[in-house]
This record gives C-alpha cells, sequence and structure tokens, in this order.
C-alpha cells in the first residue's frame, strides 16, 4: 500500500499544478483548496513552499474522531473515505494533527486518499508514491 | 464558474459601499481585456482626469482562467497617470486564480479613501483595514505585514505598492505576489492616488465541473504541450534572460542609452551568465507548470567581520536590458542589487532603468548636472544607480520629481529631448527595426506585446509598408483574443484560435466560438475609441531622434520606411478608433 509524500519540496515553483489535478481528477470540481494537496508558502515566497497532505497515520486520528465510518483505516496507513457517509460534523478536520484535511464552505472534507494522479502534474517530480510499511495482523485496519 | 454574464465587485472606497454588479455581455465582450474595456466605458470618465477619484481601477480574468494552463494572468485597466488616457497591464503571480476562486470576473475599485487603505476581497469577504501605519513602507515589507493581517496562506495574492505609487510617479508599479507586476503605465500610482497601499484576494472557493471527460482529457493533453514542448523550453531553462545573447549578435540590444546596439561585454550580464552565476530556483505563477519565474542570489557583505545577508531578486530579460545594458553595468549580481532597489521603491524597472540612462547621458553632455541629479550618475557604477533609483521613488528634489513622471517630461524642460529613449513610454528592450519603433511607439499600452514587431523585424528586412501593417493588425488582434481569455502571452504558440475553440467548447463556452474573431475586432475598436476620445494623437506621435541614429543586422535605420509606417499606422488606429459603436 502507498502513500503520496512531498519528497522533494525544495524544487516547488508554486504552480498549484497539484492541487489542481486532484481537485479535477479525484474531487471533480475546479479549485485548489478542495484538494488532498494544498500548496503553500512557508512565509512569504521568498522561503519556498510546503505541501499540506495526509501523512498517512496509522492509527487515523481523523478515522477515530469520524463519528459514522466516513473515514475509515487504511490498512497501512491514512483513510478510506466515502462521502456518503459524511454527516459533515466537521470533527475529522479539528484531530488531524497536520492540519491536512481542508473544509469547504459546506464543511465538506478534502482529504489526499494516497491515490497518487497527481505526481504526473508536477513539472519537477516533487512528489512520489512510496511503499508503506505493512501493518502487521495485530493490528486493526480494514483492507485497501 | 461558467456564467453568460460578469460578476463583479465594485468596492467604493470613498463610501466604503459594496456592490456585486452582474453585468451583461460575455458573448460580446468576452471577459480580461474586452471586459475592462466594457467596465471602464460603464465606470470610468472621459472627462475627467486620471487622479479624479471617481476614475475605476478594473482588475478582469477571462472565461478559461484558471481551467486551462498558463490561463494564469490578470488584466488591469485604468486612466494612466503616464498619459492621462486609457492603459491596459498585465500580471500573474496568484492574482488571476485567486479572482476565479473568490468567484469573480472582475473588481472594480472607485473612489478614495480617506487614509491609506488595504482592501481584502473573497468568495464571502469584503473588509478595508486602515494601515497609515504602513505610509513608506517598501513594495517587499508591505506584502510581508500583508500576510500577517489577512488570512489565507496558499490561496490568496496580494498586490501592493511601494512608495513610489504613493509618491504618485506616472511609472510606479504594482508588485503581485512578491515576483510578478503590473508593471508599466503607473497602476501603481492609480492605487497610490486612492490611498490603496494594498490589495489582498483570497481565492476561497472552488466550482463543479462539466461532466464527462472532455475537460480532464483535453487539460492532460494542454499540459503536455506546454511542459514537453522546445518552444516553451526556453522560458523554463533560462528564462527571457536568453534573449540577450542572440539580441546582441544581431545588434539589436539597446546599450549604454541606446548609444550602442551589441556590445562585447553583454556575455556578462547574459542569460546564461545570470544562470550559471545567480540562479537559485525557479517559481511560477500559479496555474502555470512553465515557471519561467527566475530567482537570482545575490550575498552581499554589509559590515566588517564576516556579516552577510543575501538577497532574493526575480530577474528577467526587460529587468536585464533596463538595469544592466542601458546602465552599462556589467556585473549579474549588481544588475540583482539595482533591480532589488527598484523592487522595493515599487517603481516599473524598465521605465526607472531607461530614466537613469536618459539622466547619466545628459549629466555627460552637460544638459544637467549635478545639483538635479545627486548622485554623479556614472555608466555600470551601480552604486551610484541605487542612490539614484531611490531619489526616483521618493522623489528627492524637483528634478526626480518630474523624471519620475516620464523621461520625455523631464527632456522637455531640461533638454536632451533626442536622447529620451521614449516610445510612448521608456522603450522595451528591442532595438530591432523600423517596425519595432514604431509599434512599441504608436501601439494601444507601449509595450513590445501589443504585437510581435521585435520579432517581424528580425525575420523581415524587406521594407514593405502595406506588409508590416498588415502583420502588425493582425497579429495585434489575435493577441487580444488571448488577453480575452486571460492566456499568458508566452502560450500564444499553443494557443492557437482551433485549441482557444476547443478548451472553451469543453468547459460549456462553446457557443462563443463563431464569433472570436469578431469579439478581437470589437476590443480592438473599443480600445483605440477609449483612448482617441481621451485626447491621443498616433498622427502626432514622435520617434525620437536616437532611433534615427542607430544601426542593426539589417544596416542603419531606414527613417522613410518609419516615417512612412508610422503614418500608415496612426491612419488605421484613427480609423479604428472612429468606428461607430454597434447596434445593441
Amino acid at each position: 500500500m502507498k502513500a503520496l509524500r512531498a519528497a522533494r519540496m525544495e524544487r516547488c515553483i508554486g504552480c498549484h499544478s497539484c492541487s489542481l489535478a486532484c481537485a479535477r481528477q479525484v474531487h471533480k470540481v475546479l479549485s485548489w483548496n478542495k484538494a488532498g494537496i494544498r500548496i503553500s508558502s512557508s512565509g512569504g515566497l521568498t522561503t519556498g513552499f510546503e505541501a499540506r497532505i495526509c501523512l498517512a497515520c496509522r492509527p487515523a486520528p481523523c478515522a477515530a474522531a469520524c463519528p459514522t465510518g466516513s473515514l475509515s483505516q487504511r490498512r497501512d496507513g491514512g483513510v478510506i473515505q466515502k462521502k456518503d457517509l459524511c454527516i459533515r460534523c466537521g470533527q475529522c478536520a479539528e484531530a488531524c494533527p497536520v492540519d491536512a484535511i481542508f473544509l469547504d464552505h459546506q464543511v465538506n472534507p478534502y482529504v489526499c486518499i494516497h491515490c497518487g494522479q497527481c505526481v504526473a502534474y508536477c513539472p519537477h517530480d516533487c512528489l512520489e508514491m512510496v511503499e508503506l510499511p505493512r501493518a502487521s495482523a495485530k493490528e486493526e485496519g480494514n483492507d485497501d | 464558474m461558467i456564467r453568460d454574464f460578469f460578476r463583479v465587485m465594485v468596492v467604493n472606497l470613498t463610501t466604503g459601499r459594496t456592490n456585486i454588479e452582474n453585468i451583461p455581455g460575455r458573448d460580446e465582450f468576452l471577459g480580461g481585456s474586452g471586459l475592462a474595456a466594457r467596465l471602464f466605458e460603464i465606470y470610468g470618465f472621459i472627462d475627467r482626469d486620471w487622479d479624479d477619484p471617481e476614475q475605476p481601477l478594473i482588475f478582469t480574468i477571462g472565461p478559461l482562467t484558471g481551467y486551462f494552463p498558463l490561463m494564469s494572468k490578470t488584466c488591469c485597466a485604468f486612466r494612466s497617470p503616464y498619459h492621462n488616457q486609457y492603459t491596459e497591464s498585465y500580471a500573474g503571480g496568484k492574482s488571476a486564480l485567486s479572482l476565479r476562486f473568490a468567484d469573480l470576473d472582475a473588481l472594480v475599485v472607485i473612489g478614495r479613501a480617506e487614509r491609506l487603505t488595504a482592501l481584502c476581497v473573497g468568495s464571502r469577504r469584503v473588509e478595508t483595514r486602515d494601515v497609515e501605519y504602513l505610509r513608506g513602507f517598501d513594495a517587499l515589507q508591505t506584502g510581508r505585514v500583508l500576510r500577517k493581517i489577512f488570512p489565507g496562506s496558499g490561496r490568496r495574492s496580494i498586490m501592493r505598492i511601494g512608495p513610489a505609487g504613493e509618491n504618485l510617479s506616472a511609472y510606479a508599479c504594482i508588485n503581485v505576489d512578491t515576483f510578478r507586476h503590473f508593471g508599466r503605465m503607473g497602476g501603481g500610482t492609480a492605487m497610490g492616488v486612492k490611498n490603496l497601499k494594498a490589495i489582498c484576494i483570497l481565492g476561497d472557493r472552488g466550482f463543479p465541473l462539466p461532466e464527462g471527460k472532455a475537460y480532464p482529457k483535453l487539460y492532460k493533453h494542454i499540459y503536455e504541450q506546454l511542459t514537453t514542448t522546445e518552444m516553451m523550453a526556453k522560458y523554463h531553462g533560462l528564462g527571457t534572460a536568453v534573449n540577450i545573447n542572440p539580441l546582441n549578435a544581431l545588434q539589436s540590444l539597446p546599450w549604454k542609452n541606446l548609444q550602442q546596439t551589441s556590445s562585447p561585454d553583454a556575455v556578462k550580464i547574459s542569460g546564461e551568465t545570470f544562470a550559471d552565476d545567480t540562479l537559485l530556483r525557479n517559481a511560477a505563477c500559479a496555474g502555470c507548470p512553465v515557471g519561467c519565474i527566475h530567482v537570482g542570489f545575490v550575498r552581499e557583505q554589509f559590515q566588517t567581520n564576516n556579516q552577510y545577508l543575501y538577497r532574493q531578486v526575480g530577474y528577467d530579460y526587460e529587468p536585464i536590458f533596463s538595469c544592466g545594458g542601458m546602465l552599462e553595468v556589467t556585473d549579474a549580481s549588481e544588475v540583482l542589487r539595482i533591480l532589488d532597489v527598484i523592487e522595493k521603491e515599487g517603481l516599473d524597472c524598465m521605465s526607472a532603468g531607461v530614466a537613469l540612462a536618459w539622466a547619466t547621458e545628459a549629466l555627460e553632455k552637460g544638459v544637467i548636472t549635478e545639483k538635479e541629479t545627486l548622485e554623479p550618475l556614472k555608466w555600470g557604477d551601480s552604486e551610484t544607480y541605487m542612490r539614484a533609483a531611490e531619489h526616483l521613488g521618493r522623489p528627492d528634489n524637483d528634478f526626480y520629481r518630474l523624471l519620475a513622471q516620464g523621461t520625455m517630461k523631464c527632456a522637455r524642460e531640461y533638454g536632451g529631448e533626442d536622447f529620451a529613449c521614449v516610445l510612448g513610454q521608456e522603450m522595451a528592450g528591442y532595438a530591432t527595426g523600423e517596425v519595432f519603433f514604431v509599434a512599441e511607439g504608436l501601439g494601444f499600452r507601449h509595450s513590445h506585446l501589443d504585437a510581435g514587431g521585435y520579432a517581424y523585424d528580425q525575420k523581415h528586412d524587406e521594407k514593405d509598408v502595406d506588409k508590416a501593417l498588415g502583420f502588425l493588425l493582425k497579429d495585434g488582434r489575435e493577441r487580444i483574443v488571448l488577453n480575452c481569455m486571460v492566456g499568458c502571452m508566452f502560450s500564444r504558440g499553443v494557443y492557437k484560435e482551433d485549441l482557444l475553440a476547443e478548451a472553451l467548447a469543453s468547459i460549456g463556452y462553446g457557443e462563443l466560438n463563431g464569433s472570436l474573431d469578431d469579439i478581437g475586432k470589437r476590443v480592438q475598436r473599443m480600445r483605440w475609441r477609449l483612448r482617441l476620445q481621451m485626447g491621443y494623437r498616433p498622427d502626432e506621435a514622435k520617434i525620437p531622434k536616437r532611433y534615427t541614429e542607430i544601426t542593426t543586422w539589417k544596416g542603419p535605420v531606414d527613417v522613410d520606411y518609419m516615417e512612412a509606417l508610422r503614418r500608415a499606422y496612426a491612419a488605421r488606429i484613427l480609423e479604428m478608433g472612429a468606428a461607430p459603436e454597434e447596434e445593441s
């Protein structure tokens, strides 16, 4: 099972093509916010860029906080999202320690599902998919 | 957001009120340049000067903004302090996508604030803040403060002015997100005269996309074209600075106030040298994977005992030509240091460099003295130019006050008009020949980007007035269509008419396609009409004597050809601008 990593952000030019790709291909929207990856400067454009993405926690605090199972633990890390179970309580975003979940105006959560569709749209190869260590049989988690 | 009308936010700084206006005409004006002209017709005043508080400052985007790569720029339109006529300026940064995601087709600012003010707009927000405490702050410091007082890091644009805009220089710029600018014709003063120090645009919304695969498939195709083809590689690689060496080889590089059109020292400030010695990284406008912003790195010892500071300074071809070649500053780091000062003052670097080049020659010839220049301006003396740039931004005496209103205005007062390198405004970096000089001298916004005259010169040495004129008009009109979308000019090789039509259709604007050419013609006429109504006389436009004295790869400038082309172009402009309004 893989996770998206923003491995080479020192190369990032801040074009937002990754965010636009996620929004377009995964969520079918035009947006640089409603995406699993969001880019901002580290404090002004001279300081370079950082990517806010899900870090594939195991256990995932957002899944623990989700009252309906809309977000559920993915076996090796991160979450599986079932949007039709979401009641838009916003607890997932609050629970995330790295601010990786974006809530839009209607409190719909957007989180990286580690599908990797953004990777091809980075002109500088800043992003990559890495293999996560496999969760042991004892640990709880769903198959992917 | 696909709409057949324009959603326009109109902010009145005098009354403090904001209106949302739904203005019809998507099929007539498209967006961008066309929408800006339409908005000026509605909100602007022909019979009042540029500094009347009611004159509008207009920012527009187009139907393709944010939807496709390099649809990443914003059109800014206003009555210019430079010539008191209608003008436009273009910039990217994050401004275009921020307007798109703020769900606005345009932002119009009218009125004047009582105290220095910052405006913040978003999809669910409009507020003004008193920022009188920022008076005098440079353009970069201003950005740092604005980042803290408004929300939205990562999804906003901060457009701001420096002292030059507060002090109403005719070529004060608007800095957009540190590395890009609404550079020319005094947009910074259009803000400054309204007491508007900064505008923050929050791009805090998103929109559903049309169903189906057509759009994502086309996006992928265009993305690949723009990131893998040779034609875009130069912008990504060396950037526009790549032009220094070839133009020098063509004897078309303005050098030392256009006393020369080439120099053996040009290689020291070539794109290759800048990359090898100073390039720190690239950056991009939001929505552009090409990333042509080139950030140069300067290390300076500011104090004994090994105390260093570093600067990150954006560079491009035009800044290098104007603050390097025109001033005969031949060290890349020194060029960057001069650019950094100009950036902070909030001046247009092209006009500032050309103005100081004129002042240097005027001082050299005894037309002016150090009483005027305050500094012993000398070719290549970067430290002196840095101090002079500050004098220009503040401005520190009557001479600099006038010089900050335009080099020709200053030369008319003090002398030296013959060598004031002004083609409507301070020249752009091309001494390619007659067609460029006429194109910039008479062009709509006196920009090398109005029409590719500088490219035509490099490919044609036949002196055919009709052919050259035909080219300027057709090329100009095609660029206007792209300016309505609003696409970055660098993408014009990819976004031909067919592709633009396909793009529009894929997101639901298919019915506009029949009329793109008509819209181009309409907008071309509208813009000329506005300028002519405000007093532009293209038939009276002069090309200074310096341009008749130079030699390019084609040989000496052919003054008769240039004059014939100038007259022909002026006549066509008068025709285009006089066309009667179409019946609605």
